[in-house]
């Protein structure tokens, strides 16, 4: 064997995936080297998406760049414009009457929902299950974006939060609506699941595959359930509650061994516990207006605050510095997905070539929310 | 409003940011959040935000860069989130991190020699703000 | 010496199957396209004719027009004669498929007395066509496809021959005809044997037409298209071609050697083997849009340590019992 080796000449080689390619959700250019089928390099290459939100945000006012936090995450636009609009009330230290924060939470958890429907859908999409699962997800999926259609008027990038409370009330009905819909979801997250877990092949491509422990994980400043995944029992829902999220009752899912599998796991479980706040949200929604009561114009005070939510990728920060214009003078977006994909390089040396779509999947990434 | 970690803002030469940064790190630190950078027209704040994963506490260190000298150690040999989020500052405000792993514009193509989100960067199609 | 009229005949005969594959492959992918959508709770191609029958009429014709592209750098006799390497040969099984008895004529163009020995040969040689067309490519997702897709083939034909072994020493021939009229008073998945070799039968058959669970030569996420992903036009309609006329030959093979081929009461013999042959066609497409993919060192260990020793202490199983 060793006679054959050393007769036998073999070279590593480049494969470039991307940035256009099936499988890097969006444009992300991923170089690999590659010794037969296995990885021995990965390098990321970012930026096809750049357009520049944080210089825009300086020339924005602080209403004026509610909608461009929609492109950022554009799988979970309400996530998004949920952190910002908290990060400027923090900033102007002001508060949104009960109402607007259940209605808040509920959007916000409906949202997760959503989009971890999409995270893992199209995750087994990479693991080659073609566009069923994919079908399944967004047809479960759909079933929120007409709530929220019917809600804001937007089906994808909803404007819909606003600083100091939101846009509209909920229309008439939309309460039965919700219930509906968490009565809905709850046997077709079953049913998901159950495609999945109990598929050999899905088990066997995703079990050890791209494991992230624990201390590596938190090195990297990953979060949300990729953070989870690996073991650390961390939610910013639960550890530093914003909105009204201490007055609810749910768990923590977390997985044992940080592999792709305790991803997808989290995420389902995930989606559950997000069933159980909307339920009791929309049992104790409390009466008022949560429609806007200060002006468009906002002019908060100079100084700097940093505030970060739990989005549906993990955790979306803002850090905002005013100089009491009405314009931010700097805003700087941390957005979940671009710590979680810097660790992908890492997960990927010595691995099959088909598992870096693997880990890539699962880690789920959104390139807008990367590149901003 | 949020519940917040006790949080502590320390500004501090930028030369003892690397001992400040490794006592964080030996203090359960372990998390650095985000790195950024703030143009204060006659120098560069680099904003780094800390969070203890263990005792629940955030830790804001600040610290100024005269525009001549742009440069500053880098962490991202303690906390590997740096490696990215350091990148990311010197493509968008040219600050140099010494000793950085691998130190190359991110978001913006490589042969590009201007930084954007410095205030002195114009364009003719950034719109102009309206007077409030 | 071959007389003019059986000439003739060959002749007509020839023109009948080629028709046939081409109709059956248009009409598999607008099959295909159908049970997909349906599983996906979608309705598929509904425009073209009645529930998009047409389509697949369409999408020839619009091949048909496409530019002949010839990408620069491609080694040009090789990624030319490759599309013709995977046709040709799933076209040349058709020789001995044994379609059914119309008039008491047996409808088979010619019962070689070697006909599973035939079609082995001629099912080797599609990968010929597929690395050819990775290697010539001159394309990294190509060669790495084209490779992947040599080395699973391979692995595969193993537990996929043996299993027909097992079929052949049920039957006593090894000719097509044969085989089906041995299986008169009961078809051979009736036995324990035979019914595990129709299992690995089935198994490794997805695997030699890369179809998923198994479709990692052209694995979409890693590799694009992987082989193909440089061909357009007709040349690509070849592989397509190629592709749905060995899923018709595999479920053809695997009604003939297991489940009686075309005998069957009441109905007529060939509706019998079309019956059969599109339900297992059928029961693949399920599979296919219901399965992820399985990586390529799994599907390598799969075929070395599950199927081919199972396909082999099967065949000894069959000898004893044939012995007994």
């Amino acid at each position: 064997m060793e006679a054959v080796k050393e007769n036998l000449q073999t070279e590593e080689f480049w494969v470039n995936m991307g940035p256009q390619h099936p499988s890097t959700h969006g444009v992300l250019y991923l170089e690999v080297k590659l010794s037969g089928e296995t990885v021995v390099d990965l390098i990321t290459h970012i930026g096809y998406l750049h357009r520049g939100m944080e210089k825009i945000a300086e020339n924005r006012t602080y209403t004026q760049f509610i909608p461009f936090t929609d492109r950022l995450d554009y799988i979970a636009s309400m996530g998004n414009n949920l952190g910002y609009v908290l990060a400027v009330e923090k900033l102007m230290k002001t508060e949104v009457n009960d109402r607007a924060k259940y209605i808040r939470v509920i959007i916000a958890e409906l949202q997760r929902v959503a989009s971890h429907l999409v995270g893992i859908t199209t995750f087994a999409q990479d693991l080659g299950a073609f566009a069923t699962p994919l079908f399944y997800g967004f047809r479960e999926r759909e079933k929120i974006v007409e709530l929220f259609d019917e809600i804001c008027g937007n089906r994808l990038t909803y404007n819909y939060m606003r600083i100091g409370g939101l846009q509209f009330d909920l229309p008439k009905g939309a309460d039965e609506k919700i219930r509906a819909i968490v009565k809905y979801m709850r046997p077709k997250i079953d049913d998901l699941e159950s495609l999945f877990s109990s598929n050999v092949i899905f088990t066997a491509r995703t079990k050890g595959v791209g494991v992230l422990t624990k201390e590596k994980a938190i090195n990297y400043s990953v979060t949300g359930p990729n953070l989870r995944a690996s073991g650390v029992k961390w939610d910013l829902r639960k550890d530093e509650p914003y909105l009204c999220y201490d007055r609810f009752n749910f768990d923590i899912p977390t997985g044992a061994n940080g592999d792709s599998w305790d991803r997808y796991k989290v995420r389902i479980e995930e989606m559950r516990q997000s069933l159980r706040i909307v339920e009791q949200a929309i049992g104790g929604l409390p009466d008022g207006d949560p429609t806007v009561k200060i002006g468009r114009i906002i002019k908060p005070e100079a100084g700097a605050s940093y505030m970060r939510t739990e989005a549906p990728r993990g955790e979306l920060g803002f850090y905002i510095v005013s100089d009491g214009s009405a314009y931010p003078y700097r805003m700087k977006i941390r957005s979940p997905s671009f710590s979680n994909l810097a660790v992908l390089s890492e997960l990927s040396k010595g691995i099959k070539v088909a598992d870096v779509v693997c880990v890539l999947g699962s880690l789920d990434i959104v390139m807008g929310d990367i590149d901003r | 409003m949020a519940v917040d970690a006790p949080e502590k803002q320390v500004e501090i030469q930028k030369e003892a940011l690397l001992e400040a940064a490794r006592r964080l790190f030996s203090e359960g630190f372990d998390n650095l959040h985000c790195v950024t950078a703030v143009d204060k027209n006659d120098s560069i704040e680099l904003v780094y935000i800390f969070y203890s994963m263990g005792s629940r506490a955030c830790t804001i260190l600040k610290t100024r860069l005269a525009l001549n000298d742009l440069a500053v150690e880098s962490l991202a040999n303690i906390w590997r989130s740096a490696d990215w989020l350091e990148r990311e500052v010197y493509d968008l405000f040219g600050v140099k991190f010494l000793n950085h792993p691998n130190l190359k514009r991110i978001l913006n193509p490589d042969d590009w020699d201007v930084h954007p989100l410095r205030k002195s960067f114009e364009r003719p199609d950034i719109v102009k703000k309206t007077r409030y | 010496m071959v007389s003019i009229l059986t000439f003739i005949v060959m002749i007509v005969v020839g023109a009948v199957v080629l028709g046939f594959i081409a109709v059956s492959a248009m009409f598999l992918i607008w099959w295909e396209r159908k049970v997909s959508a349906h599983i996906q709770t979608r309705y598929g191609p509904m425009r073209v004719g009645w529930h998009g029958v047409l389509q697949s009429v369409a999408d020839v014709v619009k091949l048909l027009l496409k530019e002949n592209i010839t990408p620069e750098g491609v080694d040009k006799p090789v990624w030319w004669l490759a599309p013709f390497f995977a046709v040709v040969p799933s076209v040349m099984v058709f020789v001995c498929i044994p379609f059914g008895n119309l008039f008491g004529i047996n409808l088979i163009a010619r019962d070689l007395n070697i006909g599973i020995l035939y079609i082995m040969a001629l099912t080797s040689i599609c990968v010929l066509g597929i690395f050819m067309a990775g290697w010539g490519s001159n394309n990294k997702y190509s060669l790495l496809g084209g490779m992947r897709s040599a080395a699973q083939i391979v692995s595969y034909e193993v537990p996929l021959i043996i299993s027909m072994v097992t079929a052949a020493m049920f039957a006593g021939t090894l000719s097509m005809q044969k085989i089906v009229e041995a299986q008169k008073g009961m078809w051979f998945v009736f036995q324990p044997n035979m019914a595990l070799a129709f299992v690995i039968f089935v198994i490794s058959a997805t695997a030699e037409i890369n179809r998923t669970p198994f479709d990692i030569p052209e694995a979409e996420s890693e590799l694009v298209a992987g082989f193909h992903t440089e061909y357009s036009g007709m040349k690509f309609a070849m592989f397509f071609l190629g592709e749905y006329t060995n899923l018709f030959i595999v479920s053809a093979l695997a009604a003939t050697l297991f489940l009686g081929g075309w005998q069957g009461p009441f109905l007529s013999p060939v509706l019998w083997f079309l019956i059969k042959t599109y339900g297992i066609i059928t029961v693949l497409m399920w599979v296919r849009w219901t399965f992820p993919r399985v990586r390529v060192d799994q599907l390598m260990g799969f075929a070395w340590k599950v199927l081919t020793p199972i396909a082999f202490a099967n065949l000894v199983v069959a000898g004893w019992v044939l012995l007994r």
